[in-house]
């Protein structure tokens, strides 16, 4: 019995760390799964529907709205992130004087929650009091800038907010990319004659390319998952108008109590969700075998 | 030089801007409403006037409808403390085991844990309201140090399996010979060159349990909700006059305890959020 119990203990000490996950993660998934092909209301029912939660979701306004949304929304994120984190790692590597300082100042939200700066943005957003104030106050009599209320426009209200809070992000990930590059590798192609544009387009950001794909996946993750951030900017509105697929899952569930409803655009996401992260995570775990 | 000035400039020119909202903060939160309509977002303080910082904490002292952050702040701390030290204790654990001591598939437990990080809590939401209602702890803030301690062991996990990878095994297999168990080689081996790990992973987990909104607005409500949630409610709550003063006020106590962290410790707080991100 002790010697079993000796032999086994590395195994009895990862048992609830892998019982934990197997129910909260695969099991939870797996009764959501279940409950999104029931016709489950304010409480679950447990008799098999078929399908119908998923049509009734892919033929609802307010769903189509939030996907809309969601791809809006994902595009822009990814490309000012990417692009700011790029020209911000790049010139902060030219030996700049006060990295440390600026490099704290660029990656601060990352450590505030949404809740926090989403107030914050939409107190400097907001038109009677704030930006638009601001410039009519300076002069600018003609200025307005009302996204955050406006139906068209506040989706990229939530944008701005989202790329201020992880461009820094972005921005760290390039830096510890490009200074993994070995300096004989920059300095021979000095030598050569290529300037320093050169060497970074033609050269440095090639070799990014594992920095591209994680930033693409780590964003895109984000982007599908983000609920604070509208619920502290804009609850959704004006209207329904900046409703996203996690708003829409928790609003159908906890106000609407369509439950099963709810767990079929639940499993959209996670479904979505899945399609970037597996082949990430192939791809790191083959990667880690090679070496 | 031309190029040197440019750089510089643009640098500078992104600090401003990542600056903005938090000067805006602060300097709101010093200001009188009266101060908030005459001038801009950029305006001084007339001076340091913490009031709107008294009501964000303490409120203003009438019985009803008088919300303030004071008690959920204890909430969020009550909770903070002992999911994270239960998280980390697991995660050291499984990283331990996934690196010492291997099995046969070892590979895909671990990559059966690290999926984990990665899947979009809707879709377990329901299952756990359910689940937390059967136990007899929604709404509560043992419920949530359960929910956020199981969510977090993917993390802390990977954190310690990757720190630990690279501890030479042949310390574990010398110890061994000499006839040590499993849990002294943890504890005398392991556990004292974790430090710098440890630290990476309290971060970690500190700023994301501080900073969780959707479990926090999901399984509590009322007197047990954490911090976030009760930030939340009091800028929504439409009384009758907007004070964007004690909004400010209560968004900066919200976020302090993360944003010191995070000022002390950033080299560390960067690392586990690029080792949380590269890494797999």
């Amino acid at each position: 019995m002790f010697k079993w119990l000796e032999k086994n203990l590395p195994k009895i000490v990862m048992a609830p760390a892998v019982g934990l996950i197997g129910w909260f993660v695969y099991g939870f998934v797996l009764w959501t799964l279940y409950i999104s092909f029931t016709n489950s209301k304010i409480l679950p029912k447990y008799e098999l529907w078929g399908v119908g939660q998923y049509v009734k979701l892919w033929g609802s306004r307010k769903w189509l709205i939030a996907v809309d949304n969601l791809l809006i929304f994902t595009a822009l994120f990814l490309i000012f992130c990417v692009v700011i984190g790029i020209i911000l790692a790049i010139f902060l590597d030219q030996k700049i004087r006060a990295e440390g300082v600026l490099r704290t100042i660029y990656l601060y939200p990352m450590a505030l929650s949404f809740i926090v700066t989403g107030t914050a943005w939409k107190w400097i957003l907001n038109p009677t009091l704030g930006i638009q104030k601001m410039f009519i106050d300076w002069g600018f009599q003609n200025f307005t800038f009302d996204w955050l209320v406006n139906r068209e426009m506040a989706i990229y209200t939530i944008v701005i907010a989202g790329v201020w809070q992880s461009a820094g992000f972005v921005m760290a990930l390039f830096l510890a990319g490009l200074r993994s590059v070995e300096d004989e590798i920059v300095k021979a192609a000095k030598i050569d004659g290529a300037n320093l544009f050169t060497v970074y387009w033609k050269i440095l950001l090639p070799m990014m390319r594992p920095v591209f794909f994680t930033s693409f996946v780590i964003l895109v993750h984000i982007s599908i998952k983000s609920y604070d951030l509208i619920v502290a900017l804009t609850q959704g509105g004006p209207g329904i108008s900046t409703t996203m697929p996690a708003l829409y899952m928790t609003q159908t569930a906890f106000h609407k109590s369509q439950v099963g409803l709810s767990a079929a655009s639940a499993m959209m996401m996670f479904m979505a969700v899945a399609a970037v992260i597996i082949p990430y995570l192939y791809s790191e775990l083959r990667r880690e075998n090679a070496r | 030089m031309f190029l040197r000035w440019f750089l510089y400039f643009v640098l500078i020119l992104f600090a401003l801007y990542f600056i903005f909202p938090l000067y805006v903060m602060i300097v709101t939160s010093l200001k009188t409403m009266e101060e908030i309509r005459q001038g801009t977002l950029l305006t001084w303080p007339s001076g340091l006037n913490f009031d709107s910082w008294a009501v964000a904490w303490g409120g203003r002292g009438y019985g009803a409808g008088d919300t303030f952050l004071k008690p959920y702040f204890w909430n969020s701390i009550k909770m903070v403390v002992p999911a994270v030290f239960f998280s980390t204790f697991i995660g050291a654990m499984t990283g331990y085991v996934l690196t010492k001591w291997r099995f046969k598939g070892d590979q895909w437990v671990f990559l059966f844990l690290l999926f984990g990080c990665f899947i979009p809590f809707q879709a377990i939401l329901l299952p756990m309201a359910r689940t937390l209602g059967v136990l007899g702890i929604s709404n509560s803030v043992i419920g949530l140090v359960l929910v956020h301690t199981v969510y977090g062991i993917p993390f802390t996990t990977l954190f310690f399996r990757n720190y630990y990878i690279s501890v030479p095994t042949e310390l574990v297999k010398a110890a061994r010979i000499d006839g040590a168990g499993f849990f002294k080689i943890f504890f005398k081996i392991l556990l004292p060159i974790s430090a710098p790990i440890i630290v990476v992973t309290v971060i970690w987990q500190f700023t994301q349990i501080w900073n969780d909104f959707l479990f926090g607005s999901t399984f509590s409500f009322g007197e047990a909700a954490p911090i976030q949630v009760a930030l939340n409610n009091m800028v929504l709550s439409s009384t009758s006059v907007k004070e964007y003063n004690v909004d400010m006020a209560s968004a900066i106590i919200a976020g302090v305890p993360t944003l010191i962290v995070y000022v002390l410790a950033g080299k560390y707080f960067i690392r586990g959020l690029t080792s949380g991100a590269v890494k797999g």
